[in-house]
Parts: C-alpha cells; structure tokens; sequence
C-alpha cells in the first residue's frame, strides 16, 4: 500500500496505483482531465498531456521533487508522494496550454457534429481553454474517410489520442489502421483504404473523445440531447448484450456501450447489437440510464417520474416562499 | 597541443583495415579485458574515469552501466546510437568513417562489461556508406575471432549487428530507436520503465552514443584513474567537437575538456578565427537544440571569467545566460548572420521531425515555423515575439521526449538575447526582406 496526497487530499492506495486513478478515487476537482487514457485499455495514455501534474515530493525515501510535470495516467504512486493539480497555477497554465495546442488545428464545428454534447474536448475547452483564439492560420483539414460501412472517420477533427488503435489492437484479432506520417501531418487512417471489417469494430465509435470516429448509422439523425438514453439487454452470442439504446419515441436511434462518469465504457459490445438491432422489440429495457445532471443530454431526461414531480414540487415551493 | 584518444591515428592511410588499426594499438582493449579483467571491473574502471555520454545529456556513463537490470535467463543488449541527426553535428560519422574499428573495439569491450551477447549498432538511413564501411569492419572482425564464438579462445561471445535507421531525427531518442529496432514505428516509449530495465525486445538495454563507446577503450587501456586526469572537474577525458559556420578551419577536433572557448575558436589549432576576419555575432555550442548564446556571453560568464569547454562551465548562468555542452555541434556565426532567419530554418527542421505523438509538440511546433515564417517574410505582428515566447514556454517539459524541450530552446533563447532583431523585422519589413546579408538597419541605411 502506498499513501498518496493529491491537493492536500490523502489516500492509501495498492502499489502500482497511477496518480490519476488515486485521484479518481478521491473524487472531485481535483481529478485530472483525460482525453487518451482509458482504464480499459492497456498501456494508453500519456500523449494528449492534459493529465500533467507536477510532484512537489517523490516518495518517503527520495522527497525530491520530479523536475517536469508529469503525466498523471502513466505515473505510478510511490509511498509519501505528494502531487499537485488544480493548487498549483503553473499545472493550470500547463494545461491552458495543451488545450490550445489540442484546439489549434481542431474545425469547432460543433454545430454540426454528432458528437456535441457527448465531446471530451467541448468538455476540457469550456473548462480550461480561452475564449478566443491566438492562431490566425488556416487549420489543417483532411476528406472524410468511410472505414468499412459502419464508421465515418472524420480525421480534421481527431486529436491523435490513439484509443482507437490500442482498441483494435487489444480486442480485435487485427488491426488494419494506424498512423501514418508524421509530426501535424499524422493522421489516423487504413493501409492503403482497406476498409476496418470485424465483430468488434464498432467499439473504436465508442473510445473516440472527440467526433472524429462516428456511427453512419446515426450520422445527422438527431442531436444527442434529443434522445433519451436506456439501459437495455438482449441475449447475444458475441458480447454481454448490455448497451444503452438511445430512443426518439419509440425509435432506437443509436446503441452505445453503457458508459461510466468519466466517459468509459462498462462493456465493449459487438457490431451486431450496435449497428443491426434497431427496433424496439429486440431489446429489453431496463429503465432510464442515469445521466450526470450537468451534462447537456439530461436537459431533456428524467430518470423517473417521481424526480420530476418532486423537482417541480420544490421549485413551485421556491416560487412560493419568495413571494 | 591536447592529448589525443580517440582520433589520434585518423591520418595513418588504411587504418580502416584491421590489420593496420591492429599494428597502432588497436583490440588490445579487448585482449586486455577479456583476458585479464571480469565484467565488474570494467564497469568500475568506466565510472572512476568520470565519463559522461557523448550524445548530448552527459549522464555519467559507469552510472548507466551499473542500473542495467541483471534478471536470471533474459539477454541483455548493448545498442550503439550512431543516428547522429542533431544538425551541426558530425563527429560520430568521422570517427566511424575513419577508424570503424575503434567503434567496434568499444563495442565488444563494453558488451563484455554488460554481459550483452547480441548488440546492434543503430546508423542513420542517411549514413549509408558509412554502414558499408562498419560492415567491412564488423566482417574482418568475425574473421581475425573478435567477435562470434568463443573470442580469443574465452568462453565469451558476441554477436555485433548494423541496422540502417530510415533517417528520422526522433530516432535519436533512445526509445524512438528502440522501436525503430524492432521495426516498428519510431515514436518514443513512455518512460518510466527505463531501457535499463525493459529495452529492446522488453529486455534491459543500455544505448550509448559512438563516441561515448569508443571512449571505453582508451579507459580500459589507461585505467580509470589515468583518464579521470584529463579534464576539468566532473568533465573528464576528451570530446570530438564538431565546429561548422564562419569560422576559417571547420573540422572535427578532439580537445581536452577544459578548453577556454576562446582559444577553441581563435587558435590556429582549432577554428582558425572568423572568416574573413569579420566579427563573431553567435554560437550554438551543442548542436542545434540548444540555445544560442551571442559572442559576449559565449566567451565570458555572466559573472565575467573565461568560459571553458566543459559541460558545467558552459551550462553556467542556467538558460538565462548560459548554453549546454550538448553534443558538440559547434556552430559559429558572424556579424551578418539573421538570427531570426536562421531560427525560422531551426524552427522549420523541428517542425518537419516531430513524431506526432504528443500534442504540445506536434501542434506547437508547426505553430512556431508558421509565425517565425510570417516574421521573415515581412508580415509579422509586434505581437507576434510574446505569442512565440508563450507556445516555447508552454511546450518545454510538457512532452513526452526531449524534442519538444529541443524545439524550443532556440527559440527562447532567440528571443531573450536577440529580441531587438525581431523588433527590426517586424516594423522595417521592407528593409529588411530580401537583404542577402543580415546587417541591423541602422547600418542598412548608412550604407
């Protein structure tokens, strides 16, 4: 075990514990923001540096501080380590910088894109980024490349966090994309436009943090927070079958792993229960998935109607003792 | 006249061929080490000679040999990084050029010391005759028994191999070129685990530079001690500088660590002065990553004492006034160099060998080579030197590898001493556009 203090909050942790996951186990502000680590995948992270903290104390044997800021989801906790993320000015200004950099080059074309609402990157640049922009030049752009008949990529708009390649490595039996090129001219793509064909493909949709990777079968169809998110099952031979749908009326408009608070998903699902089960009656429906009260989809989302009879009750109530 | 160690026979004709390399002197490191020495003692002998890598880092050399992971029943490699792609540098293709043998000397020698039964030498795509030449070398070797089984009848073996690089600059960071080893892409590993500890194939690594390598055997030959004589303080030995730009004699030279920097640069030993006896402006003393130091501050300190070719004295002052060692790229300029132009031409490297990784790096550095190219072409904004101030500063320490801290170095250090020529070609863009040679504007006008 190994005592970790992050921004004056301590916690006892197993050996081998990064700072990112002590801090998620602490909770709150003070957890780093990611866009390419993810806890399901091996060895990713490390390359978008959002998560950069600095070690102001190494451990109880060597107290010296790490002379660089470090990534906090490929650092392991030592005994007696003392890290520092939103108390110290110089992360934050850090920070505002990778955010800047991740957003130079990226389109802003929110109002169009399938992802808005759902994006890591909207996220980090409402949080950390400048309201205007430094950079006069033209941004980089690339044609839209459909990889295979489900997915769209969209590579102006990707930030080269390579979940998708770590997911094709680790969960699919090949890989057939990766990067090409090099420095602000890489891009993701497939050898020579072979097209990404496998059960689980559609799963690198799920990983993307930004709306680079996009379902074509729900491409334009309806803004996320017009939907209303589900937790389903059906019984599939490929993967647990545990999604959530994301329903207009009576439509399913989209399948979706069921993803955790920070954006993870629970279970990789297969093709077939994302792209090719979209009626109604092939799933059971468990109930309303539950959606983080701040996020731009709940505007549109109750998860009982009992919550919403108490909500209005005591806002009728704040209503009232004003008067 | 300095001692010399490791290029002292360059001129004697053949001493590429063993037969000649052995008449001089040479493999009596192996002898002397296999034959006479255990694995440890070599080790020791390398950390009382004090030596630092050659490659640019200076990290003490013994230091690194000795965190080198010893696990029961898993190889251990020694990977030689002959991808000298700093711009400014050249030793590392001289020395092998010349006397490929000293690099495979130091090669067995040091696999010895490690216990490394396999160990590549990494050479850069660009180098290619330079391959053919330690191919040559590495074949007589196997033939007069220097390498393979059994060497020299012990019961020590080892197998030495040239991998041609693809000629990237990120390969030079010894993760980048780990993968490359493995034939994967060369973009840097993560660190921690160190090489020493999971490096080629997963298995502890130790990467050193060519000359750092060929430095082993004149220590195992002289003892530790004897080396840790030549020097100053904890720079000991000697070092191939590699000194280019507007200076009269440019050339690799060899010279004892504590060299004052004036005399490196004046005497006809060395440089030979500024050509055509016009005045120096500014030295890069270590390859192009590190900064740029103008003539006053590169032959005094801040505090005014001579500075001395050593990795402490010229580090001296920190970033604010001094430079690093680096890896003896030595580069000179005179009074009619643009600094920003030659900036602009840094900055345009560093752009184009960013692997693309990271996001500071990859975003940042494109980010620069656009302003700095704006600024030379007559279209730059008064606020345009902070904005390029704050992308350097935001990407140094940020990154993954050190290319990032390397791209931004020269700019820093371009900006702190050198800001006023920004200035002047950001509000005369007329003037100063399309002029051959760089002069401030004041003597534009006079003349």
């Amino acid at each position: 075990m190994a005592k970790v203090t992050i921004d004056g909050h301590s916690i006892e942790v197993p050996d081998g514990t990064t700072i990112l996951q002590a801090a998620r186990m602490i909770g709150g502000d003070i957890v780093p923001p990611t866009m390419c680590y993810y806890s399901k995948l091996k060895t990713s992270g490390g390359y978008c540096r959002t998560c950069i903290v600095k070690v102001t104390k190494g451990s109880e044997k060597d107290p010296r501080p790490m002379p660089k800021p470090v990534a906090s989801c490929r650092t392991t906790v030592m005994d007696g380590m003392e890290v520092v993320n939103i108390t110290s000015p110089e992360v934050l200004e850090a920070r505002r910088g990778v955010v800047e950099f991740l957003l130079i080059n990226h389109p802003l074309d929110c109002p169009i894109c399938d992802q808005a609402g759902e994006c890591h990157l909207q996220d980090l640049g409402y949080e950390h980024g400048l309201a205007k922009t430094r950079y006069d030049f033209p941004r980089r752009t690339f044609n839209t490349i459909d990889l295979g008949p489900y997915i769209k990529m969209h590579m102006t708009r990707c930030i080269m966090c390579f979940r998708c390649v770590k997911t094709a490595d680790q969960i699919t039996d090949y890989r057939v994309h990766g990067m090409l090129n090099r420095g602000d001219a890489s891009e993701i793509s497939t050898y020579i436009q072979k097209a990404i064909d496998n059960d689980f493909s559609g799963n690198i949709i799920d990983v993307c943090p930004v709306g680079a990777l996009t379902d074509r079968t729900f491409r334009f169809k309806s803004r996320v927070w017009f939907t209303k998110p589900m937790d389903a099952h059906r019984n599939c031979t490929k993967c647990s079958g545990k999604v959530a749908l994301w329903l207009k009326g009576n439509d399913v408009l989209r399948v979706t792993g069921r993803k955790d608070k920070w954006g993870e998903v629970e279970e990789f699902i297969c093709n077939e229960c994302r792209f090719e089960k979209k009626n109604v009656n092939d799933w059971t429906i468990e109930g309303p998935r539950h959606i983080d009260r701040h996020s731009v989809i709940s505007a549109n989302h109750y998860e009982s109607l009992a919550s919403l009879k108490l909500d209005i009750g005591k806002q009728q109530k704040a209503l009232s003792t004003k008067k | 006249m300095g001692k010399k160690l490791l290029i002292h026979n360059d001129k004697i004709p053949n001493i590429h061929t063993l037969n000649v390399y052995r008449e001089h002197g040479g493999y009596a490191s192996v002898e002397k080490a296999l034959k006479s020495m255990t694995p440890n003692d070599v080790v020791e002998e390398v950390k009382k000679s004090g030596l630092r890598g050659r490659g640019g880092a200076g990290f003490p050399t013994g230091m690194k040999w000795s965190f080198l992971a010893k696990p029961e029943g898993v190889p251990r490699y020694l990977v030689c990084n002959a991808d000298e792609s700093e711009p400014g540098t050249f030793k590392d293709r001289y020395l092998m050029e010349k006397i490929p043998h000293a690099l495979v000397e130091g090669m067995i020698t040091s696999s010895y010391a490690l216990g490394a039964n396999t160990a590549y030498i990494y050479i850069r795509g660009e180098y290619f005759y330079v391959s053919r030449i330690l191919e040559k070398a590495i074949e007589e070797a196997y033939a007069a028994g220097y390498l393979g089984k059994n060497i020299l009848g012990t019961n020590y073996s080892l197998d030495l191999y040239v991998q041609v690089g693809g000629g990237a600059y990120i390969c030079g960071e010894e993760t980048a070129l780990l993968e490359s080893l493995e034939g994967k892409r060369g973009n840097p590993r993560i660190k921690p685990p160190f090489p020493a500890i999971a490096g080629l194939y997963g298995c502890p690594t130790v990467v050193n530079n060519v000359e750092t390598i060929a430095a082993v055997c004149p220590i195992v030959m002289m003892g530790g001690d004897e080396y840790a004589k030549i020097g100053v303080g904890r720079s000991t030995g000697t070092k191939l500088i590699s000194a280019s730009g507007h200076i009269n004699k440019p050339g690799v030279y060899e010279i004892e660590l504590g060299l004052p920097v004036e005399e490196f640069i004046y005497s006809d030993e060395y440089c030979g002065g500024i050509i055509n006896g016009r005045k120096m402006k500014a030295v890069i003393a270590g390859g192009s990553s590190v900064p740029i130091l103008p003539a006053e501050l590169i032959l005094k300190n801040d505090k005014g004492e001579p500075r001395l070719m050593t990795y402490e004295s010229l580090s001296e002052g920190g970033f604010a006034t001094g430079t690093m060692l680096g890896s003896g790229g030595f580069m000179v300029y005179d009074e009619t160099t643009s600094i920003v132009k030659n900036l602009y031409t840094l900055a345009r490297f560093y752009h184009h060998e960013s692997c693309g990784q990271c996001s500071p790096c990859r975003e940042g550095t494109g980010w620069m080579e656009k302003i700095l190219h704006r600024i030379v072409e007559g279209h730059g904004k008064p606020s345009d030197i902070d904005l390029l101030w704050d992308i350097q500063k935001k990407i140094e320490g940020n990154t993954i590898c050190p290319l990032g801290d390397a791209a931004a170095w020269p700019v820093a250090s371009a900006i702190r001493h050198f800001r006023h020529e920004f200035e002047e070609y950001i509000n005369n863009p007329s003037k100063i556009k399309d002029v051959k040679h760089y002069y401030s504007v004041n003597q534009l006008a006079g003349a």
